[in-house]
């Protein structure tokens, strides 16, 4: 339950993998969200004082598009993201991973005042913990899943490492663990990577000083550094 | 083949198209997604399978994920053919929906007649459903020796009128809507309070023989907006039928199915709600029109509406 990963077998015959995002980061997406909506209608609501009724008729539907089609109209024409949705790097999609239609943003939408219920969101955020791939009732219904397309995280650049060759013969999985700690490195702190790399003193005998070092070579190697 | 070389024989390549994604949207750009869209497949499976690292995986990963979201938006379905909704599709969810406007239609009557008759017959009955304040307020509204009548309204006050019920109106259609995914009871009970709100205003006016300042007010916006709602409620019915009774599909996806058909549906409850609101704020509201003209009209769009409702009958076989 705490693999966050969704993946899905696309037509280029290879399977695709992306991150659904649960409650929190959507809760704070749809505050932002909450506030620019409510902004516009203030904004828009001032401005139409001046033309007494004929500007209050305007405002009634243009809360009205506010109210309903705001997250509708951006899903669609925004890849899928909200100002707020934007904000957070998520974005919503259909559950084959290709971009919402109309149709679906509109019922996952409509729908959200089924999840609303009976007070804040409540059997929404129930709906949500309770499946595997954090959906909302309006979710389940239109086929639709949020996604988190944030930028990832670059990897280490590996330039001034020398290859070493490994000293015994490793299997493809055990190169590729290699590889990923070197790459991984910026984002781990020293002592941590010590640690990783005393559970393979045996194998690369080395001293307590070199350790991370020599392994971060030997991934080197695998990678392909002559 | 070392990860190494790998990614400098096609750093370039991923550098373009990350390039080109950052452009969406242009036509002359999709052949080239297509293209590119190929290429990173086969090499993303390429990649798995030589079990490069995470980091790269996961670069080519997005990139793939990307294009394809970039391939598959210029759907057809994605754009709106208004001609092929209002001719075909939405007659024929009307027509699929059958035994759900049905159902819609009795919980919206039914209560409403029969709480008419009740206060038509018995004057104190209104107040056991209504309050007085409310009454009061819409007794005034109606109230054929009011200052109002045979004075034409501003055509500003029909303006936000216009506003004030596409608001409100298809507010409640959507609310109507989204309720049914509550096993059905929600849509079922502003059914109910829907019907029962209108039919008692109407047996508490015509017992106050109000009868000429009400009934030309509702007959013609009254085809288009009460047809609606009960639409709305048959599209929430069928969520919650869906719900309770999947047939041999997963709840899930009985839902899914369920909440696929009622797109057309709600497309044309918005149209209809559209035109009610019109017809609502700029004919129902003039005073000065005949009524005779007025029921004429009213009874001419219950009769369009009606036949344009059973015209999905022709595509049933589907």
């Amino acid at each position: 339950m705490l693999d966050t990963s969704y993946r899905v077998e696309i037509p280029g015959g290879i399977e695709l993998e992306a991150q659904v995002v649960g409650p929190v980061p959507r809760f704070l997406a749809f505050s932002i969200d909450f506030m620019i909506r409510s902004v516009m209608l203030l904004v828009v609501g001032i401005a139409s004082i001046p033309f007494g009724e004929l500007g209050a008729g305007f405002w009634f539907i243009f809360w009205f598009f506010i109210e309903w089609f705001y997250p509708v109209i951006f899903e669609v024409f925004w890849r899928g993201q909200t100002p707020g949705k934007k904000t957070l790097g998520l974005s919503v999609v259909q559950d084959d991973l290709t971009p919402v239609t109309f149709g679906t943003s509109l019922v996952r939408n409509l729908l959200r005042t089924a999840d609303f219920l009976p007070f804040f969101y409540l059997f929404g955020l129930i709906t949500m913990v309770s499946n595997a791939r954090f959906q909302r009732l309006g979710d389940l219904a239109a086929g639709t899943l949020v996604i988190s397309i944030r930028e990832t995280a670059k990897p280490a650049e590996v330039t001034e490492v020398s290859a070493l060759a490994p000293p015994t013969s490793l299997l493809r999985t055990e190169q590729t663990a290699l590889v990923d700690f070197l790459h991984r490195s910026q984002h781990l702190s020293k002592p941590r990577q010590e640690e990783l790399a005393s559970i393979l003193d045996e194998v690369t005998h080395s001293a307590s000083d070199n350790r991370v070092e020599k392994l971060h070579r030997i991934g080197a190697w695998f990678l392909g550094v002559r | 083949m070392k990860q190494q070389s790998f990614e400098q024989q096609h750093q370039k390549t991923w550098e373009d198209i990350e390039r080109l994604l950052k452009k969406p949207h242009r036509v002359e750009n999709s052949s080239l997604c297509a293209e590119h869209y190929m290429q990173l497949c086969q090499q993303l499976a390429l990649s798995k399978q030589r079990l490069y690292d995470a980091s790269l995986i996961e670069r080519l990963n997005k990139l793939v994920m990307q294009l394809y979201r970039e391939i598959y938006r210029y759907r057809s379905e994605s754009r709106l053919n208004l001609y092929t909704l209002f001719v075909r599709d939405f007659p024929l969810a009307l027509y699929q929906h059958r035994y759900f406007i049905a159902i819609a239609m009795l919980v919206f009557v039914l209560p409403g007649v029969i709480a008419g008759l009740w206060i038509f017959f018995d004057e104190t009955a209104i107040y056991s459903l209504m309050d007085f304040s409310n009454v009061r307020q819409i007794e005034q509204m109606y109230d054929p020796a009011a200052s109002k009548l045979g004075r034409e309204r501003e055509s500003e006050t029909d303006i936000m009128m216009f506003g004030f019920y596409i608001q409100n109106n298809i507010s409640v259609a959507f609310r109507c809507f989204a309720a049914g995914l509550l096993l059905g009871i929600g849509t079922l009970l502003v059914l109910l309070s829907n019907g029962l709100q209108i039919g008692s205003v109407a047996g508490h006016l015509t017992r106050l023989d109000y009868v000429d300042t009400f009934y030309p007010f509702v007959v013609t916006h009254g085809a288009f907006e009460l047809t609606a709602i009960v639409f709305s409620g048959a599209a929430g019915l069928k969520l919650g039928y869906a719900l309770l009774s999947p047939g041999p599909y997963s709840r899930l996806s009985a839902l899914r199915q369920a909440g696929r058909e009622a797109i057309p549906m709600l497309y044309g409850i918005v149209l209809m709600l559209v035109i009610a609101a019109f017809i609502e704020a700029f004919w129902s509201s003039s005073a000065s029109l005949p009524i005779g003209v007025k029921y004429s009209v009213g009874g001419i769009c219950w009769l369009l509406v009606l036949l344009y409702c059973f015209s999905g009958r022709r595509f049933g076989s589907r």
